[in-house]
């Protein structure tokens, strides 16, 4: 009994200490900011970058004092590229950690898979990666590219540049390539390519031997028209895939590929000699131009400690996400997720491609899309851009499902999906 | 008098000749800073008066503007030819060929290029060294004008094989000659001599030409050309049949590479080990390090890395397997559920270790010059590096058979895998022959990683995705038998390959599966069984 009861008491000391250091930490009043990206499995190699990101993004918030003059606190989590453990790590990182908003996911999937936990506990996300659209939620910041600011645009250059006819629309088999595939060759129809002129190929993730898939491309582009591949090829199966196109001889200058998922990140593990010409679609190059980027770039290469590290575009996504984030508890003097979302529309920050990016009713952002070639360095030189920013398009006009939805969160409308034809909210998607 | 009248001679030379050099230098020159302020869209006009001036300086300046070597200082508008030296840009005056000092990067300009430049360049480029006194030259110019056909350099093209004595030179001329004709004004009888030409050429470059012409051609001229497409059309079907095999050898031998040192852990001991793949993995970073301190310390030696990256990684990962085998496997002999888990773990902590030294980023490796690059040989095109590949994949194995059947080693490793007790009871030390095998079947998957940095990522995630098809392999080709392995591992590659053209990589790859699994149905052992007692021990 009394040993029990000496236990017991150790025991509720241990948890009385406990809470009361809770408590000082309390007291020192910090705001908490989750980070949710994958430190190991499949996508670390991606999502690594983003956590370190991030972490120099709050670094250097706190070195200006911080916000709402309180320090901000990284809270990192690791769900280890594994899709239901994101919405658990999600959850953990509000309900335990009590984050004032969360940074992170990168695959469409770890997304989905989130969202409900964001809308049922009633935080915020900030998605930093270009996706297929489709979506628009009350909790979620798209900050990377919508189709419309990444592959229609890209498709345009090919067309008027390149006088490509014949398309190969090349892609990893998941949600992302097949949505945008979709909407790429619903576009190419509406602009008058014949069907036959569009092949369509999707290869599993992780995929290696590329060798019959080359050969068909290289076929394919045998038929006396201009010829380029489209491709939403993800991850590590990229290498492979530009190593095949070197050895097999297919040069820029005949076929050019224009690719949505390689970025200075994934060149930093090939030899871009042969791969020079060779295209991508994004919002932001590291090579683009001026001081705002040379100074995010100076900042990255003291943070990691290394001169070789490069920046790329989800990184520029959260620099903008956490800057329209701090902008919007400002503006709200608050925290309180509620006051954050209202606040958030209508707000502008400076983007690195020299521009402005603002945040619009359907929490999509601005931007203007920047077509890059390969370069012996790995870096990519800006061919072309588009004259002005373009605003983020989440239903697709050129899907039948969704043309006819668009999502307003300011109140009275305060809708993800609402159907202009019918005037109700609620259409198909979520 | 005399003199007088020399005096206005020499001022009348130094008046016009002089001049008129110079001044032919200064256009050049105005040319050529001309292109670091147009526009992308106007380039091609400025490539084509280049072009026109057919002064030889002009290839040099093409050659570095298509390498992207050409920058434009930002000071006063100059353009130059540069190379890289350090930080910092060393430029030569293109017009004298004189160099012209040291700039930092800063104070230049690239002249930018896309990929519409540099067909214009290779244009340009290969009429006017059609001529060029060397071979490798014209050559590469007969490429280029056979590759991006302009009707205006018909002439050139005639022009050059006139006097084109080289035969591998006369016959890509000619094709050429055939390819310009097309789209060029001349009469529908040369034409159908040209479509004829085009014919005998064969290939896919001819099917390309030839149905780009069907569009626009003449109506007596198109039954021609549409019989010359079916022809060439047959020819490549057949082609593309022996492509297919070859692509599944080359497939085969990937998987072999990836199986053959689990055909010893697994196959021969009967481990579950599932740190076979961060074997693979950890081969393909040894090539890394070794390449980078090549790079850095022995420049030279670069063609050599994987020669001296082979032996260091077999070192090195049979170390990891013999540590493997002594610190934990040998305690879970006979308990293969245990090993599984065990060996998962391990791989785990391989795969997070790497991630943790390395980063989770891919590493580049390059490829050695003689692995790069392709040649045709009839209609098939062959890559080096596949091709090197395939053979190391059937050296290795022939030096494992060797091993296994003909050294004291081997003898003592088969002895211990049919009969432990027995084996024991002649005195073989059991414990450090297993120990032994194991390390063997790691090494061996290391030195197949060293092979597929050269086709793969590198990256931690490297070996995840060869496990599943080694033990596929394995499995299929009958547990415990190397030819097994070997047949099995071409079969499945070329099994793959042809499914692929008509299923798609995706269902391609389940349909072999699906396949497998109503083949091990019908013979649980695999292609070839292991008979006699010891099987049933």
């Amino acid at each position: 009994m009394t040993i029990r009861a000496r236990v017991t008491g150790a025991f509720l000391a241990a948890v009385l200490s406990t809470t009361a250091f809770n408590g000082a930490f309390a007291a020192e009043d910090t705001i908490k900011v989750g980070i949710l990206h994958s430190l190991s499995g499949t996508m670390a190699i991606s999502e690594t970058t983003l956590k370190d990101a991030m972490l120099m993004l709050i670094d250097e918030q706190n070195k200006k004092g911080g916000l709402l003059g309180k320090k901000l606190e990284a809270v990192v989590v690791d769900p280890a590229s594994d899709w239901p453990l994101f919405a658990e790590k999600a959850r953990e990182l509000i309900s335990v950690d009590k984050v004032s908003a969360v940074f992170g996911c990168w695959t469409s999937v770890s997304r989905k898979s989130v969202l409900p936990v964001f809308e049922e506990l009633n935080s915020i996300l900030f998605y930093p990666v270009q996706y297929e659209g489709e979506e628009s939620q009350r909790n979620v910041f798209y900050t990377g590219a919508a189709p419309n600011q990444q592959a229609i645009p890209a498709v345009d250059y090919l067309m008027e540049n390149e006088e490509v006819e014949r398309w190969v629309l090349a892609g990893t088999d998941y949600v992302y390539p097949r949505t945008t595939n979709k909407i790429l060759e619903a576009y190419l129809i509406s602009k008058g390519v014949k069907p036959e002129d569009i092949m369509i190929n999707y290869t599993p993730f992780g995929h290696s031997d590329w060798q019959t898939i080359v050969s068909d491309i290289k076929k394919f582009g045998s038929a006396g028209k201009k010829t380029a591949v489209v491709s939403t090829i993800n991850g590590d199966a990229n290498v492979p895939f530009y190593k095949e196109l070197g050895n097999q001889g297919i040069k820029a200058e005949d076929i050019p590929v224009v690719a949505f998922s390689v970025g200075e990140e994934e060149l930093a593990g090939l030899d871009t000699g042969p791969l020079v010409g060779h295209l991508a679609a994004w919002n932001y190059f590291q090579s683009v131009d001026n001081p705002a980027n040379a100074e995010f770039i100076k900042t990255w290469k003291a943070y990691t400690k290394s001169d070789k590290r490069v920046t790329n575009d989800p990184m520029e996504a959260h620099y903008i996400g956490f800057n329209m984030w701090l902008k919007a508890v400002e503006k709200a003097g608050t925290t309180d997720t509620d006051a954050v979302l209202d606040a958030m529309i209508g707000i502008s920050v400076p983007n690195l491609s020299g521009g402005y990016s603002t945040m619009m009713p359907n929490h999509h952002i601005t931007k203007p899309v920047l077509i890059g070639e390969i370069q012996s360095d790995g870096q990519f030189e800006t061919v072309w851009e588009t004259p002005g920013l373009v605003v983020g398009d989440e239903w697709s006009d050129y899907l039948p499902d969704s043309k006819d939805l668009i999502s307003d969160w300011r109140a009275p409308m305060s809708c993800g999906n609402f159907n202009v034809a019918t005037g109700k909210c609620g259409g198909k998607g979520s | 008098m005399y003199r007088i009248l020399q005096t206005v001679l020499v001022a009348l030379f130094l008046f016009t000749a002089v001049p008129s050099g110079l001044r032919a230098e200064e256009a050049l020159r105005d040319l050529v800073n001309a292109l670091g302020e147009a526009k992308l869209s106007d380039m091609d006009e400025h490539i084509a008066a280049l072009a026109k001036t057919g002064d030889p300086k002009v290839v040099a300046i093409l050659e570095a503007l298509g390498e992207g070597n050409l920058y434009a200082r930002k000071a006063d508008g100059q353009v130059f030819l540069t190379k890289e030296s350090g930080s910092s840009l060393s430029l030569t005056d293109p017009v004298s060929g004189e160099a012209a000092g040291e700039a930092p990067k800063a104070a230049l300009s690239k002249v930018k290029v896309n990929n519409g430049v540099r067909r214009a360049v290779r244009t340009a480029l290969g009429s006017l060294t059609l001529l060029s006194p060397d071979r490798n030259a014209r050559l590469k110019a007969a490429q280029s004008v056979l590759q991006s056909p302009n009707a205006e350099a018909l002439g050139a093209i005639e022009n050059a094989l006139a006097g084109e004595k080289d035969g591998e030179v006369r016959t890509l001329l000619e094709q050429a000659r055939a390819t310009t004709l097309l789209i060029s004004e001349r009469p529908v009888e040369e034409k159908r001599e040209a479509v004829r030409t085009l014919k005998e050429r064969g290939g896919r470059g001819a099917l390309s030409i030839l149905s780009s012409a069907l569009g626009s051609a003449d109506e007596t001229l198109k039954p021609d050309i549409e019989a010359a497409l079916a022809s060439i059309e047959q020819d490549q079907a057949l082609w593309a049949a022996a492509q297919n095999v070859w692509y599944g050898l080359s497939l085969g031998s990937v998987l072999l590479l990836a199986a053959i040192g689990l055909a010893i852990t697994f196959g021969v001991m009967g481990i579950i080990n599932m740190a076979h793949g961060e074997m693979v993995m950890l081969g393909a970073y040894t090539t890394f390090l070794v390449q980078e301190v090549l790079r850095s310390s022995f420049p030279g030696l670069f063609d050599w890395s994987l020669a001296i990256a082979l032996p260091l990684a077999f070192l090195v990962t049979g170390a990891v397997g013999l540590a493997m085998e002594r610190g934990v496997i040998r305690f879970l002999y006979g308990r293969p559920l245990e090993t599984l888990l065990a060996t998962w773990g391990i791989s785990l902590i391989l795969q997070q270790s790497v991630r943790t030294i390395f980063g989770p980023t891919n590493r580049e490796v390059g490829n050695p010059s003689w692995m790069s690059g392709a040649f045709e040989l009839g209609g098939l095109t062959i890559t080096w590096n596949r091709l090197w590949i395939i053979l190391f994949a059937l050296a290795v194995f022939a030096a494992l058979m060797f091993l296994l059947r003909k050294t004291p080693m081997g003898l003592q490793m088969r002895a211990v895998t049919q009969n432990r007790r027995m084996a024991s009871s002649m005195g073989i030390r059991t414990p450090w022959v297993d120990a032994l095998t194991f390390a063997l079947g790691s090494g061996i998957a290391g030195m197949a990683g060293v092979a597929l940095s050269q086709i793969d990522n590198v990256s931690p995630n490297l070996g995840q995705g060869y496990i599943i098809d080694s033990f596929m392999v394995v499995v299929f080709g009958g547990v415990g038998n190397l030819w097994g392995t070997l047949v099995g591992a071409f079969s499945l590659g070329i099994l793959n390959k042809f499914l692929e053209p008509y299923a798609g990589a995706v269902l391609g790859k389940i349909l072999v599966l699906v396949l497998i699994i109503l083949f091990i149905q019908k013979r649980p052992r695999g292609l070839f069984a292991l008979k006699g007692r010891a099987v049933e021990a």
